[in-house]
Protein backbone atom coordinates (compact mmCIF):
# COMPACT_ATOMS: atom_id res chain seq x y z
CA UNK A 1 0.00 0.00 0.00
CA UNK A 2 1.36 3.44 -0.93
CA UNK A 3 1.26 6.08 1.78
CA UNK A 4 -0.37 9.46 1.12
CA UNK A 5 0.50 12.35 3.43
CA UNK A 6 -1.28 15.70 3.56
CA UNK A 7 1.23 18.42 4.41
CA UNK A 8 0.96 21.79 6.12
CA UNK A 9 -2.50 23.34 6.50
CA UNK A 10 -4.50 20.46 4.95
CA UNK A 11 -4.62 18.96 8.43
CA UNK A 12 -5.46 15.36 7.63
CA UNK A 13 -3.89 12.17 8.90
CA UNK A 14 -1.91 10.07 6.42
CA UNK A 15 -3.70 7.24 4.61
CA UNK A 16 -2.64 4.12 2.74
CA UNK A 17 -4.01 3.35 -0.71
CA UNK A 18 -3.72 0.48 -3.17
CA UNK A 19 -2.92 2.22 -6.46
CA UNK A 20 -0.70 1.66 -9.50
CA UNK A 21 -0.30 5.29 -10.59
CA UNK A 22 -1.35 8.85 -9.72
CA UNK A 23 -4.34 8.76 -12.08
CA UNK A 24 -5.82 6.10 -9.83
CA UNK A 25 -5.24 8.32 -6.81
CA UNK A 26 -6.94 11.19 -8.62
CA UNK A 27 -9.93 8.90 -9.16
CA UNK A 28 -9.81 7.75 -5.52
CA UNK A 29 -10.23 11.36 -4.34
CA UNK A 30 -12.81 12.51 -6.89
CA UNK A 31 -15.83 12.28 -4.54
CA UNK A 32 -14.08 14.04 -1.63
CA UNK A 33 -15.44 17.56 -2.09
CA UNK A 34 -13.53 19.12 0.80
CA UNK A 35 -10.24 17.68 -0.45
CA UNK A 36 -10.95 18.79 -4.03
CA UNK A 37 -10.55 22.42 -2.86
CA UNK A 38 -7.02 21.54 -1.77
CA UNK A 39 -6.18 19.34 -4.75
CA UNK A 40 -6.64 22.24 -7.16
CA UNK A 41 -3.79 24.12 -5.50
CA UNK A 42 -1.60 21.27 -4.23
CA UNK A 43 1.59 20.03 -5.86
CA UNK A 44 2.45 16.34 -5.61
CA UNK A 45 5.69 14.63 -4.64
CA UNK A 46 6.57 10.95 -4.85
CA UNK A 47 9.32 9.95 -2.44
CA UNK A 48 10.08 13.66 -1.91
CA UNK A 49 10.48 14.57 -5.59
CA UNK A 50 7.86 16.82 -7.19
CA UNK A 51 6.08 15.27 -10.17
CA UNK A 52 4.05 16.87 -12.96
CA UNK A 53 2.56 13.84 -14.75
CA UNK A 54 -0.38 11.78 -13.50
CA UNK A 55 0.66 8.58 -15.31
CA UNK A 56 3.74 8.17 -13.10
CA UNK A 57 3.74 4.61 -11.71
CA UNK A 58 3.37 4.16 -7.95
CA UNK A 59 4.62 1.13 -6.02
CA UNK A 60 3.48 -0.18 -2.67
CA UNK A 61 6.49 1.30 -0.84
CA UNK A 62 6.13 4.80 -2.27
CA UNK A 63 5.30 7.92 -0.25
CA UNK A 64 3.06 10.45 -1.96
CA UNK A 65 2.98 13.96 -0.46
CA UNK A 66 0.46 16.71 -1.19
CA UNK A 67 2.01 20.19 -0.87
CA UNK A 68 -0.25 23.27 -0.61
CA UNK A 69 1.05 26.72 -1.68
CA UNK A 70 4.14 27.75 0.29
CA UNK A 71 5.37 30.91 1.98
CA UNK A 72 8.54 30.76 4.04
CA UNK A 73 10.37 33.55 5.77
CA UNK B 1 24.51 24.94 6.17
CA UNK B 2 20.82 24.65 7.04
CA UNK B 3 19.48 25.07 10.58
CA UNK B 4 15.90 24.69 11.82
CA UNK B 5 14.95 26.09 15.21
CA UNK B 6 11.82 25.88 17.35
CA UNK B 7 10.34 29.38 17.82
CA UNK B 8 12.06 32.71 17.21
CA UNK B 9 15.63 32.74 15.95
CA UNK B 10 18.34 34.02 18.29
CA UNK B 11 19.76 36.35 15.68
CA UNK B 12 22.83 37.57 17.54
CA UNK B 13 23.93 34.06 18.46
CA UNK B 14 23.33 32.60 14.99
CA UNK B 15 25.12 35.40 13.14
CA UNK B 16 28.03 35.33 15.59
CA UNK B 17 28.29 31.56 15.18
CA UNK B 18 28.23 31.80 11.39
CA UNK B 19 30.79 34.60 11.39
CA UNK B 20 33.09 32.54 13.61
CA UNK B 21 32.76 29.61 11.21
CA UNK B 22 33.56 31.52 8.04
CA UNK B 23 35.83 34.38 9.07
CA UNK B 24 39.08 32.41 8.66
CA UNK B 25 38.07 30.80 5.34
CA UNK B 26 39.36 33.69 3.21
CA UNK B 27 35.94 34.84 2.04
CA UNK B 28 35.87 38.56 1.32
CA UNK B 29 32.12 39.04 1.68
CA UNK B 30 29.51 37.87 4.19
CA UNK B 31 26.03 39.07 3.19
CA UNK B 32 23.28 38.18 5.68
CA UNK B 33 19.56 38.79 5.30
CA UNK B 34 17.44 38.77 8.47
CA UNK B 35 13.67 38.51 8.20
CA UNK B 36 11.73 40.09 11.10
CA UNK B 37 8.03 39.50 11.75
CA UNK B 38 6.12 42.75 11.32
CA UNK B 39 3.17 43.89 13.42
CA UNK B 40 0.45 44.31 10.78
CA UNK B 41 -3.18 43.30 10.24
CA UNK B 42 -3.63 42.72 13.99
CA UNK B 43 -1.50 39.57 14.01
CA UNK B 44 0.34 38.50 17.15
CA UNK B 45 3.01 36.79 15.11
CA UNK B 46 3.52 34.07 12.52
CA UNK B 47 3.74 30.31 12.75
CA UNK B 48 5.42 27.83 10.41
CA UNK B 49 5.25 24.20 9.33
CA UNK B 50 8.22 22.77 7.42
CA UNK B 51 8.54 19.66 5.29
CA UNK B 52 12.17 18.88 5.94
CA UNK B 53 13.02 16.25 3.26
CA UNK B 54 12.19 18.53 0.32
CA UNK B 55 13.54 21.62 2.07
CA UNK B 56 16.89 19.84 2.45
CA UNK B 57 17.02 18.73 -1.19
CA UNK B 58 16.03 22.24 -2.34
CA UNK B 59 18.77 23.73 -0.15
CA UNK B 60 21.37 21.17 -1.28
CA UNK B 61 20.69 22.05 -4.92
CA UNK B 62 21.25 25.73 -4.11
CA UNK B 63 24.45 24.88 -2.25
CA UNK B 64 25.75 23.20 -5.41
CA UNK B 65 24.93 26.34 -7.42
CA UNK B 66 26.78 28.42 -4.83
CA UNK B 67 29.77 26.08 -4.87
CA UNK B 68 30.07 26.52 -8.65
CA UNK B 69 30.70 30.22 -7.97
CA UNK B 70 33.04 29.57 -5.02
CA UNK B 71 30.30 30.79 -2.67
CA UNK B 72 28.67 29.14 0.35
CA UNK B 73 25.10 29.45 1.67
CA UNK B 74 23.86 29.50 5.25
CA UNK B 75 20.21 29.49 6.28
CA UNK B 76 18.21 29.29 9.50
CA UNK B 77 14.42 29.10 9.78
CA UNK B 78 11.89 28.81 12.57
CA UNK B 79 9.38 26.04 13.23
CA UNK B 80 6.24 26.84 15.18
CA UNK B 81 5.26 30.21 16.61
CA UNK B 82 7.30 33.40 16.10
CA UNK B 83 5.99 36.57 17.83
CA UNK B 84 6.03 39.99 16.19
CA UNK B 85 9.35 41.85 16.18
CA UNK B 86 11.39 38.66 16.33
CA UNK B 87 13.11 36.78 13.51
CA UNK B 88 11.91 33.67 11.67
CA UNK B 89 14.42 33.59 8.84
CA UNK B 90 18.11 34.28 8.27
CA UNK B 91 19.94 33.61 5.03
CA UNK B 92 23.52 34.47 4.20
CA UNK B 93 25.96 34.08 1.34
CA UNK B 94 29.71 34.15 1.71
CA UNK B 95 32.00 34.43 -1.29
CA UNK B 96 35.45 35.71 -2.21
CA UNK B 97 33.88 38.62 -4.13
CA UNK B 98 31.03 40.83 -2.91
CA UNK B 99 29.22 41.02 -6.28
CA UNK B 100 28.64 37.27 -6.37
CA UNK B 101 27.25 37.27 -2.82
CA UNK B 102 25.06 40.35 -3.33
CA UNK B 103 23.50 38.91 -6.46
CA UNK B 104 23.08 35.42 -5.03
CA UNK B 105 21.37 36.52 -1.79
CA UNK B 106 18.62 38.13 -3.84
CA UNK B 107 18.13 35.14 -6.14
CA UNK B 108 18.29 32.70 -3.23
CA UNK B 109 15.69 34.51 -1.11
CA UNK B 110 13.35 34.95 -4.09
CA UNK B 111 13.53 31.24 -4.92
CA UNK B 112 13.13 30.40 -1.23
CA UNK B 113 9.87 32.36 -1.14
CA UNK B 114 8.59 30.64 -4.27
CA UNK B 115 9.66 27.03 -3.71
CA UNK B 116 10.80 26.14 -0.17
CA UNK B 117 8.21 23.75 1.36
CA UNK B 118 7.26 25.93 4.32
CA UNK B 119 3.71 26.91 5.30
CA UNK B 120 2.99 30.20 7.01
CA UNK B 121 0.13 30.97 9.39
CA UNK B 122 -0.93 34.26 10.95
CA UNK B 123 -1.38 34.09 14.72
CA UNK B 124 -4.69 35.78 15.48
CA UNK B 125 -6.35 35.46 18.92
CA UNK B 126 -3.97 32.59 19.64
CA UNK B 127 -5.09 30.61 16.60
CA UNK B 128 -3.17 29.70 13.43
CA UNK B 129 -4.73 31.01 10.21
CA UNK B 130 -3.12 29.71 7.00
CA UNK B 131 -1.74 32.65 4.98
CA UNK B 132 -3.23 31.24 1.78
CA UNK B 133 -3.43 34.55 -0.09
CA UNK B 134 0.27 35.25 0.45
CA UNK B 135 1.38 31.75 -0.50
CA UNK B 136 2.86 30.55 -3.77
CA UNK B 137 1.66 27.67 -5.93
CA UNK B 138 4.30 24.99 -6.52
CA UNK B 139 5.15 23.52 -9.91
CA UNK B 140 2.65 20.89 -11.00
CA UNK B 141 -0.17 22.04 -8.70
CA UNK B 142 -3.63 20.69 -9.47
CA UNK B 143 -2.35 17.35 -10.76
CA UNK B 144 -4.81 15.35 -8.65
CA UNK B 145 -7.86 17.60 -8.96
CA UNK B 146 -10.82 15.85 -10.53
CA UNK B 147 -11.60 16.84 -14.12
CA UNK B 148 -14.47 19.32 -14.41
Amino acid sequence: MAKVEFLGPIGRASIEVDIQNLSELKNYFKEDKELQEWLGICAVAINDTLVCEADVPVSSHDKISLLPPVCGG
Amino acid sequence: MLELHDGSLHVNTILADWYAKISDKNYGAFIPFVGIVRDEDDIEGLSFDIYEPILKSWFDAWQERAKAQNAYLLMAHSRGDVPNHTSSYIAAVVSPKRKVALSMINDFVEDFKANAPIWKYDLIDGKRVYAKERSHLLQGHGLLKADA
